[in-house]
Formats: C-alpha cells, sequence, structure tokens
C-alpha cells in the first residue's frame, strides 16, 4: 500500500461531503425550474368567469399584468389570496386570474366572499390552459411583460415578502406605473 | 361449519381478491391499434408526475398526472410521434418530467459516470494484478543464505531439548 493511497478516505469523504452538500442545499425539490420562462405566453381562447364573454390571450397585452392561477379547492390560494387583494388595492396591480379546474358557480361566490382583485379570471375547467403553462400545482404566479413574454414564475403562495423582493421590483422594471402606497 | 360462516369466508376471500383492482390508473383510452396502446403505456411509464418527487405517470393518482394521460391519449390519437408527445410536454414542464434526462453537459456524469467508474475499477484491478505477479513471494536465497539457514537448522535442532 503505498503513501498516497492514504489520503483515500479523505478524498472520498470529500466527494461525499460535497454531494450531500449539493442535494441538501435544494431546499425544496418540489420547486422545478420553469420550462416557460423568457417563452411568450401560449396562445388560448377561453371565456371571462363573471360573465362567459370570450377572452383571447392578445386581448390581455399591452402592459405587464401578474397571472395568477387559482381554485377554490387549493387551501393554500385562500392564504394568499388577503395578499392578492392588498397589492390590488394599494399599488394597482393589474392581475388576471385563471380559474382553475374549479367549479363556477363556487369560484363566483368565493370571490363575492373574500373580495376580488382581479381584472378578470378565465375559465380553465378541463386544465389545458394549465397545461399550456406548466401548471402543476395552484397557486402558481407568472408575471408577463407587455409583449406576452412570461418573465418570472412563482410556485406557491405569493406572500409579503415575495411580492417585495421579487415581484414588485420586477414589474417597476418592466416599467409597469404602480401606484404609491398613501403613508 | 354453518352455511352462515362459509358464506361470511367467501366473502371475505372475494374481497381480498378484489381489493389490489382499487389501485393505479384506471382510465381507459380507445385506440386505433395495438401499437398505439402500446405506445401510450411505454409514454406514461417514462414520464414522470410533475407533483409527485418519485412516481411516472401511470403509477400516479394525482390529477395533474390524469390530466396529462388524457393529454398524452389525445396526441397519440392524433398520430403524434412519441419524440413529438415527449417535446411538447418538455417545453411545458422542463426536464423534471423525464425520467430517461436528456444527453446534455448538465447529464453527462449520469450517463458517462458509471462507464467511467467501471472503467476506473478495472484498472485498479489489473494494476493490483500486475503488483501482485511482479512480487510474488520472496526472491530464492543466495548460496551464502542457504549455507547459513542450514547452520542455524543444526544448531536449533541440537539446543531444543
Amino acid at each position: 500500500m503505498s503513501r498516497t493511497s492514504l489520503f483515500l478516505p479523505l478524498g472520498l469523504f470529500l466527494v461525499m461531503a460535497f454531494m450531500l452538500w449539493r442535494g441538501f442545499a435544494l431546499n425544496d425539490p418540489h420547486e422545478l425550474p420553469s420550462a416557460l420562462l423568457n417563452q411568450p405566453l401560449p396562445a388560448f381562447e377561453k371565456t371571462r368567469l363573471a360573465d362567459g364573454a370570450p377572452v383571447t390571450r392578445d386581448a390581455l397585452l399591452g402592459e405587464p399584468f401578474l397571472l395568477n392561477v387559482w381554485a377554490t379547492w387549493c387551501p393554500t390560494c385562500k392564504a394568499e389570496h388577503a395578499e392578492l387583494n392588498r397589492i390590488a388595492a394599494t399599488y394597482g396591480v393589474p392581475l388576471v386570474g385563471v380559474n382553475y379546474k374549479d367549479n363556477g358557480p363556487a369560484a363566483r361566490a368565493w370571490l363575492a366572499r373574500y373580495g376580488d382583485p382581479y381584472r378578470l379570471s378565465l375559465v380553465d375547467d378541463d386544465g389545458s390552459l394549465g397545461i399550456e403553462l406548466g401548471v402543476y400545482g395552484a397557486p402558481e404566479t407568472f408575471v408577463v411583460d407587455a409583449e406576452g413574454v412570461i418573465r418570472y414564475k412563482r410556485v406557491g403562495a405569493v406572500d409579503r415578502r415575495v411580492w417585495e423582493e421579487e415581484i414588485r421590483p420586477l414589474l417597476t422594471r418592466l416599467g409597469l406605473p404602480l401606484e404609491t402606497p398613501k403613508a | 361449519m354453518s352455511l352462515r360462516h362459509v358464506l361470511r369466508t367467501a366473502l371475505t376471500l372475494a374481497a381480498l381478491a378484489l381489493a389490489p383492482l382499487g389501485f393505479g390508473a384506471i382510465d381507459t383510452y380507445e385506440f386505433a391499434s395495438a401499437e398505439d396502446e402500446a405506445r401510450y403505456k411505454a409514454l406514461i411509464d417514462e414520464l414522470r408526475c410533475p407533483k409527485c418527487l418519485n412516481t411516472n405517470l401511470s403509477g400516479s393518482d394525482s390529477p395533474i398526472s390524469a390530466d396529462l394521460r388524457r393529454t398524452v391519449a389525445t396526441m397519440v390519437q392524433a398520430g403524434e410521434g412519441d419524440q413529438a408527445i415527449r417535446d411538447y410536454l418538455l417545453a411545458r414542464y422542463g426536464d423534471f418530467i423525464l425520467y430517461r434526462p436528456r444527453v446534455m453537459p448538465a447529464t453527462y456524469a449520469l450517463w458517462f459516470g458509471p462507464a467511467v467508474l467501471l472503467l476506473l475499477a478495472l484498472l485498479i484491478v489489473v494494476r493490483m494484478v500486475q503488483r501482485q505477479r511482479q512480487d510474488a513471494g520472496p526472491a530464492p536465497l543466495t548460496d551464502a543464505e542457504q549455507a547459513a539457514l542450514a547452520r542455524l537448522a543444526n544448531r536449533g535442532g541440537q539446543g531444543a531439548e
């Protein structure tokens, strides 16, 4: 046994330490990188939750907006709802909802009860728009720029930290004039 | 054994026999040919449920998996190729959806690592065998050493009473 092979255990230890460090650094293995980042928002023809009027992708474009996937069966959506109400009321952020695999009357009742922060909600009862958007669990929130390109995706609730640190700076960078909150 | 006894036993056995049927995906899709059906089954076996950490589409009961199975079935029925279907889901869900990862720099270690390790192991074994052959046992004794050994052996034989 030569002198150099004495270092074999140390080498093995370092390799394992590196791999474990990388492995545990993935703080949430459920969080997948979005394949749609910097891709155009997919085309769709859906209806509006409020009155069933048809809505297409191009009708939404013109200024940056938030696209929020929600459902009444989703507890995290309910937890997130207060923050959406707050940012819509305080900053005047254009919010578009995607009512994902839900029941129309229940969804309308939900918005009537908890407040409606959305300019409009799209009805995606069969989840087809969800698949186009790569949605795998509500709530999910996208930032779409004025040209219709997806610039950001959040899986899970939007809370105050996410809004202040991630979404608000991005919207400002994209040139959306946000109302300043009254102190 | 009474009739009631027999009946109860039979019912229990029937329930036990049917129990496994309650698991797994049970949606049924009609395909034009057996090949299409085989393609569908192969695809949902090798595509991963995006909501789960370690389940394929065929083994998952989550609603998103049911939706994706429907998407795959619809695309197979429409005559789309396997690669087109994989690419469609890849564009939306990313590499996570593939249980068979693509060959690219980030996955080189995954694809070629085992072969490299095997080669390395073979090299080590070859070198160990070579070394063992080189120093296979001590060198034969020289004449002087032989004589010294004989002397020592003699003395040991006399001294050990």
